[in-house]
């Protein structure tokens, strides 16, 4: 295993805060209310961005929007290339997709092979009406003609490079860093 | 006794590396436990309108049953379906070993035509063993003789813990013919793995020497406890597990008659009057109603044999995900 470490600090909580309140008056505005929308975060931390949301728009509208969680393992494109397969959670999606405006909820978009599968997963589980994408960070170095439709923050990356999103459910901290290599660092 | 306030963590899992799944003994508490939680996390697949997910897409799984079988095979094989796997079943009645090939060169020419998972029932134990050291193929134990069936105690794992919310302290009483039983055999590995006291109640004749000692040691220090007298199994049991009467053991005059087993050992309302609230009846089919266990018990309130079935399928879904993603080829026998 290669060692990383942190580069800079990109966002803390407090810009997560605001970008997380945008994002909600964003979606607010193009759907123009909460008429027929849901909320679907990806397994781990796309769920935890989605109950946020669901939050946020709750504040600035008065009305609770359904969220779901989706897990993705079941439809990538690489388990037969990684042993052993990976832990499969559940699936929660505890309404009906179909004819409903749903946006897909990520921390990061990376190669889109990750939003792929959820749109593959999606449409097992019913039409939805429109899919949309909101991410907390687009890193870019995309392999797959995906595109968010709602960007927290664009931040331009190496390919060796990590971006660590930390949310204080799970992470006991409340930030996102960009992350590389420590054994040569300097030689980049 | 100790008092009981150990702080041990019983959730923790352990990554799955085997290719095979050949019986509970062989595993670990925590990939027991990493089994049972993927299990849960498939069941929600044949809740869906669309009961398919495409995680074993271009992979193959041939049932290869050298005995007769529904449940057990419609169940993988549903399992494979919805998991996107392609499906071969070969039962022996029509293949080439009613010609005389063995059972090793009936594998060779499955793997020549590269199939991926093997999935094996034969009357006698050990063969799902010896099938695995020769194939570079994934082989799932469906039932080895009076050996071992571990998707069924898996299955009723899964059961006990969705009801109860867990299997540690739990008592749970086997009645029946436990000499003949894989199922007993696996569900005594699994459930003293994961700290379940087990209670076997029935016929000497039915019941093998030495069945106390087997199972992981629990919190009492034995294995298993053994009881003639059911009454005394149902009286401290969370769970009765009921085993099929074959017909056969009548005939080779193990039981006298079936008649006299039902009064001995039959499971009916009134016998269940002493029982423990809440208590489970368990069954792994298919079911000798008024032999073992009467239609209104079968039917009523506590049984959970048709839950038995339905988690039969996600645990199968879990157990072919699991293997199929194991490394293969040149591995170390464990």
């Amino acid at each position: 295993m290669i060692a990383f470490r942190e580069k800079a600090k990109v966002m803390d909580a407090e810009a997560l805060r605001r970008t997380v309140v945008r994002i909600a008056h964003e979606i607010l505005e193009h759907r123009k209310g909460t008429g027929q929308l849901a909320l679907v975060g990806i397994r781990t931390r796309g769920a935890i961005l989605a109950q946020r949301l669901a939050k946020a728009i709750e504040t600035i509208d008065g009305r609770a929007v359904p969220v779901g969680i989706l897990d993705i393992t079941l439809y990538r494109d690489d388990l037969s290339r990684v042993a052993p397969n990976p832990v499969v959670h559940a699936t929660e999606i505890p309404f009906d997709v179909d004819d409903l405006h749903l946006v897909l909820v990520d921390d990061v978009l990376f190669t889109g092979r990750t939003i792929r599968a959820a749109l593959n997963a999606l449409s097992d589980l019913g039409r939805p009406k429109t899919i949309q994408l909101a991410v907390l960070v687009d890193r870019g170095h995309r392999e797959l003609p995906i595109r968010a439709d709602y960007v927290g923050k664009n931040i331009p990356t190496h390919l060796r490079e990590h971006i660590e999103v930390r949310f204080n459910e799970l992470d006991e901290a409340e930030e996102v860093v960009i992350e590389e290599p420590a054994a040569n660092g300097g030689a980049a | 006794m100790m008092p009981t306030a150990t702080a041990k963590p019983s959730t923790q899992t352990a990554p799955w590396t085997k290719k095979d799944l050949l019986g509970l003994r062989e595993l670990s508490a925590g990939e027991i436990r990493l089994l049972l939680q993927t299990a849960e996390s498939f069941r929600e697949i044949s809740l869906r309108p669309i009961k398919k997910v495409p995680t074993l897409r271009g992979k193959t799984v041939v049932n290869l049953f050298f005995e007769p079988s529904t449940r057990t095979r419609t169940s993988f094989e549903l399992a494979a379906k919805r998991l996107s796997a392609d499906i071969v079943n070969i039962a022996t009645q029509s293949s080439s070993l009613s010609k005389g090939e063995t059972i090793l060169d009936t594998v060779k020419n499955l793997e020549a035509l590269k199939v991926d998972v093997l999935v094996i029932r034969h009357a006698a134990a050990g063969v799902p063993h010896l099938i695995a050291r020769h194939a570079t193929s994934s082989v799932i134990n469906a039932g080895d003789g009076s050996h071992e069936h571990p998707t069924q105690a898996l299955l009723d794992l899964f059961t006990i813990q969705e009801r109860k919310g867990r299997l540690e302290g739990l008592n749970v009483s086997i009645i029946g013919d436990i000499a003949h039983s894989r199922v007993a055999r696996s569900d005594i590995w699994g459930l003293t793995k994961l700290g379940a006291r087990v209670t076997v109640c029935g016929p000497p004749t039915l019941m093998p020497p030495q069945i106390e000692q087997l199972g992981a040691p629990g919190a009492g220090g034995a294995g298993v406890r053994v009881t003639h007298n059911v009454d005394a199994a149902i009286r401290d049991a969370d769970v009765l597990m009921l085993l099929r009467i074959q017909h056969e053991r009548q005939e080779s005059m193990l039981v006298p008659s079936l008649r006299e087993y039902r009064l001995r050992y039959g499971i009916d309302r009134d016998r269940l009057k002493g029982a423990k609230p809440g208590l489970l009846i368990m069954h792994p089919g298919p079911v000798n109603r008024g032999v073992e266990l009467d239609s209104a018990v079968a039917d009523g309130p506590f049984s959970v044999i048709l839950d038995q079935v339905t988690n039969g399928l996600a645990v199968r879904m879990a157990v072919l995900y699991l293997v199929s993603g194991a490394p293969k080829g040149d591995e170390d026998e464990g």
